[in-house]
């Protein structure tokens, strides 16, 4: 990452103050929402998952200085999220015909 | 023969070699979460209708672990900007904060886990199922403090909390619960309201109890993922802790000597932490919310 001079990384750290602050009402909005009667469990699901998203953003982005990296870095989780996608989609894929009785009274 | 790139970035990749090392890692373990997460995501979707527990986990102990590893996040990257700045002192306040609150998230976490270990489910001659807190266990009898009962079928950890009791009475299942606790098993197991607002302990023979298991990994699919994927989320937090506690410590000495790659590990530890910071983000929301 840059940001090496002292002006830069003071400007930094008033940044990290700042995602400090949106992750802590990220984490406020995520309980709330999941107390808000949807119609159903998928938009719920997906409200939750979207504001984790969002949050996850936020900490791989400035905290771990993705939004600014050497291209080697990207190279290298831009496979690691093709090959997670990947998984999930196979998880998807194996909806039609999921393991059954994974949770029988 | 001195290892190169060790504080110095390569010219063509910008990056030293630690740098590179932690981030493959954490290549390997965002597959290996996101291994455990399409595991949940089949088993959930793959259970009979009802039968997958909700609103098991208790939501405020989740949401202060939640912003103990979020505060904690903060001071590693405040802490290696005061190296940055040339703060050592500040530095070991910050990363003073960081362990603190490991510690804090796995106590939290241990309270949790043995929350689980001591809540039984019982399953009565009568085609009863009654959970509670174990309290008094004998050859004759086992005592069951706040006990929840619902007809075995229901399935292990069965609420119609939330949604359903939520909407007719806005209050949950106890209260229901503890009324049908009154009478199980022939006439054995009796419920004795201590007058606790209006939770009681149940006396259950032991002649009466046809299975007996406690809440742990062993119990059905459903604790078996939360057990697996928060203790390996927590065995995460407590080898960061640990690498985190070293280079605070004993590892500090570096400091004097390198201060250059002494901020390099702390760099990469930090970024190991933030990725346990990350998972936990999805975790919390999954396991405890939804």
């Amino acid at each position: 990452m840059s940001g090496h001079t002292p002006e830069e990384i003071h400007q930094e750290v008033s940044r990290y103050l700042k995602v400090f602050g949106v992750l802590i009402i990220g984490t406020i909005v995520t309980v709330l929402a999941s107390y808000l009667e949807l119609p159903s469990m998928a938009p719920t699901v997906a409200l939750a998952l979207f504001i984790a998203t969002i949050k996850g953003f936020f900490v791989a982005g400035y905290f771990m200085h993705l939004m600014d990296e050497k291209k080697m870095i990207y190279g290298i989780m831009g496979a690691t999220v093709f090959f997670v996608v990947s998984l999930m989609f196979l998880t998807i894929w194996a909806m039609g015909d999921p393991p059954t009785n994974t949770i029988y009274p | 023969m001195e290892i190169p790139f060790v504080t110095e970035p390569r010219k063509d990749t910008g990056l030293y070699n630690a740098k590179v090392g932690i981030w493959l890692f954490l290549a390997s373990e965002v597959m290996l979460f996101g291994g455990f997460f399409s595991a949940y995501i089949l088993l959930r979707v793959g259970s009979v209708e009802g039968a997958w527990p909700m609103g098991l986990l208790n939501v405020p102990i989740g949401t202060f672990n939640t912003l103990v590893l979020i505060v904690s996040s903060v001071t590693v990257v405040l802490a290696w900007s005061a190296l940055k700045l040339n703060q050592f002192g500040k530095y070991k306040f910050y990363q003073a904060i960081t362990i603190l609150c490991a510690l804090t998230f796995i106590m939290v976490k241990s309270f949790e886990y043995r929350d689980k270990f001591t809540h039984y489910d019982v399953v009565l001659n009568n085609g009863t199922r009654v959970d509670g807190h174990l309290v008094e266990r004998t050859d004759d009898h086992i005592v069951l403090s706040h006990p929840v009962s619902y007809p075995a079928e229901k399935g292990i950890g069965y609420r119609p909390t939330a949604i359903e009791e939520a909407k007719k009475h806005g209050h949950p299942s106890e209260e229901a619960a503890s009324s049908d606790s009154e009478d199980h098993g022939d006439g054995h197991a009796e419920a004795h309201d201590h007058g606790h607002g209006g939770h009681g302990d149940m006396t259950i023979a032991v002649s009466d109890i046809k299975k007996m298991v406690n809440w742990g990994p062993w119990a059905n699919t459903y604790f078996a993922i939360y057990f697996t994927m928060t203790a390996l989320h927590a065995l995460h937090v407590i080898g960061g802790a640990l690498v985190i506690a070293y280079l605070w410590g004993p590892g500090a000495k570096m400091w004097k000597t390198d201060p250059e790659r002494y901020t390099n590990r702390v760099e990469v530890s930090g970024l190991f932490w933030h990725f346990v910071d990350l998972v936990w983000i999805f975790l919390f929301p999954v396991l405890y919310l939804l």
